[in-house]
């Protein structure tokens, strides 16, 4: 039973080219009874190294969400026997309620915003700070520190900062003549969202600079140059050249702006809790609520399930379609080339 | 010409400084009202204390509180980076080193994990721990943790482990080294590097972790810095100053940890982002 058996890495192989010229250990052909045992042992000892890994990971990655698709099937409050079985009711309910709808658009609203407004600030940044300027490895070092603070911390400096009437942002608009701007900030449905992005972009602008810094480093000097003897002016190398090439960068962007949209909880559940009347509540938030404050774990492990459903479907449509051209070995491409 | 590089050249710096002052702004002024008196906040929110009141700080130090919640924290993070990255180091030695069935699909399934973000998980995490009987114990939050570090740790190392030549290998099989001697006393001493960088992600995300400490422990004597920065807030509410303070000195360690490993976090970081 070869199969199961390391299959040799030099002489005639089907798999990718790839795997051909890569620095596995060769393994000979079994070819007798005794190198198929080897080959055996040898099985058994890589398995060996996958066993601590593979357990983890089915235990407390996989099995939750087999746990979840199973009680979103049950109305249950989370104590005693699970045995109400109401079928997809729970998911019928979801798509009905207002509040949850809402929860997917506020999503969505801060995926817009954070594509259209922090993606391009944060490379802004970065490409000011790819120039020579004095000072700018300090600089780097300032807008990336955000990212690596809880959370939680954010949260409750900027609940400190908006605080009605005693915050500094009302002292700060005060001092600037836009006392219309006092008290509301996150107290307001009206204002709850932008201010809420804004405090996002403060904590995250910094990481997507590094990333597109990075990127902006892997382009090579000759090419500007090319395009600077061929007469294209500094907009022109950036819109025709630097933009181009930084592509897959911004791809990768988007798709952890998105991801971090759809998880988004921390933050907001410190900041407002999802209020002031539900108008910065989130899909995890919700699902926080329903689970852990009012019992309705079956309903709330619904809403984990969507939460699943919308990235599995975004990520595999992403890498699909968006990152196709970008990464090797990606996870629909990985099992079939 | 020259005069035209200079007014650019000046307004680029003018601009840096507005993004530097919105970066650091927030982060002086809750620096500085530390120092402040609560009733000072609301009288004078822009300039240096009258008097500097280090009252808000040196309270919260001699708290035992305080050191208990930094000690948990700690202690979560090195418990999650070991098992993280000693899991990880196996199952990427297994999987960039050796040609066997379903090496592709092993790795295809850790990759998947990638995309699961951990909100979508903590419920039924938190039914399956309740059924272990894992609830307000550390491995509660640490085992799940590590898991969900699997993903991007395993694809940098195995990116690692595959630059390492196969000659060094064969060279120590000749030597009569084992596949676990050799693992042990030959790559992970090569793979020094890429194993600190993935330390340092794996310290950073927990450290940072708040859904999952928040739901595992009802106890508060286990309680980590994040959850304990929102319980001092609800508790101290009204005492705007001593809540900065307190959030203040919860930066520090985070802050402290990035001035030391600035250079892995951020090439872990981008390398991760990149390669997932």
């Amino acid at each position: 039973m070869p199969s199961s058996v390391a299959t040799p890495t030099k002489g005639p192989v089907k798999g990718p080219a790839e795997e051909r010229t890569e620095n596995v250990v060769p393994v000979r052909p079994p070819a007798t009874a005794r190198s198929l045992l080897r080959g055996l042992a040898s099985w058994a000892s890589v398995a060996w190294f996958l066993v601590p890994a593979l357990v983890l990971f089915l235990v407390f990655v996989l099995a939750p969400i087999a746990v979840a698709v199973r009680t979103g099937f049950f109305k249950w409050g989370g104590i005693g026997p699970m045995d109400d079985f109401v079928g997809f009711e729970n998911y019928t309910k979801l798509f009905a309620d207002q509040v949850f709808l809402g929860d997917m658009g506020r999503g969505l609203y801060l995926i817009v915003l954070s594509i259209t407004v922090q993606l391009p600030f944060a490379l802004f940044t970065a490409v000011l700070l790819n120039q020579k300027l004095r000072g700018r490895a300090v600089y780097r070092m300032l807008f990336f520190a955000p990212y690596i603070l809880s959370g939680v911390v954010t949260a409750v400096l900027f609940t400190m900062i908006f605080l009605p009437g005693d915050g500094v942002a009302d002292h700060l608009v005060g001092a600037l003549g836009l006392e219309g701007l006092q008290g509301k900030w996150l107290a307001e449905p009206s204002t709850v969202m932008p201010t809420l992005f804004l405090v996002m972009t403060w904590k995250y602008f910094g990481f997507h600079m590094m990333l597109f810094l990075a990127g902006l480093q892997g382009i090579p000097r000759e090419i500007l140059d090319a395009a600077s003897i061929d007469g294209a002016g500094a907009w022109q190398r950036f819109r025709y050249v630097t933009l181009p090439l930084l592509g897959p960068t911004i791809r990768i962007s988007v798709f952890l702006s998105v991801i971090g949209a759809i998880q988004l909880f921390d933050l907001v559940w410190v900041m407002t809790a999802g209020g002031p009347n539900h108008s910065s509540e989130t899909m995890a938030l919700s699902m926080f609520q329903f689970g852990f404050k009012r019992y309705q774990v079956g309903y709330a492990s619904a809403i984990s399930v969507v939460l699943f459903m919308i990235s599995l479907v975004f990520s595999l449509f992403y890498q699909r379609y968006v990152l196709r051209r970008d990464l090797s070995g990606a996870v629909t491409t990985g099992g079939g080339r | 010409m020259n005069a035209r590089r200079a007014v650019r050249g000046l307004s680029t710096h003018a601009v840096v400084w507005l993004i530097a002052a919105f970066v650091a702004g927030p982060l002086i002024y809750a620096v500085i009202s530390g120092f402040k008196s609560t009733s000072e906040l609301t009288t004078n929110p822009f300039g240096l204390p009258a008097h500097w009141k280090t009252g808000n700080y040196t309270g919260i130090l001699g708290d035992g509180m305080f050191w208990r919640q930094i000690a948990n924290s700690a202690g979560i993070a090195i418990g999650t980076t070991l098992c993280t990255v000693a899991a990880s180091a196996m199952a990427a030695y297994a999987l960039a080193r050796y040609a066997f069935r379903g090496r592709e699909l092993f790795y295809t399934l850790f990759t998947i994990g990638l995309m699961f973000p951990f909100a979508v998980a903590v419920l039924p995490l938190f039914l399956l721990l309740r059924t272990f009987d894992l609830l307000d114990n550390p491995l509660g939050v640490i085992l799940p943790q590590a898991a969900f570090g699997l993903p991007m740790t395993i694809i940098i190392l195995r990116g690692f482990f595959r630059t390492i030549p196969a000659e060094v290998e064969e060279a120590a099989v000749m030597d009569g080294c084992g596949k676990f001697r050799f693992f042990w006393k030959i790559l992970l001493p090569m793979a020094r590097p890429a194993l600190g960088t993935v330390s340092v992600l794996a310290i950073v995300a927990s450290w940072n972790n708040f859904f999952l400490p928040l739901l595992v422990f009802n106890d508060p004597k286990w309680q980590t810095i994040p959850v304990g920065v929102q319980q001092f807030q609800g508790q101290y509410s009204t005492d705007y100053a001593l809540v900065l303070a307190y959030i203040v000195l919860a930066m520090v360690p985070a802050l402290a940890f990035y001035a030391v490993a600035e250079r892995q976090l951020i090439g872990g970081l981008t390398a991760g982002a990149t390669k997932g």
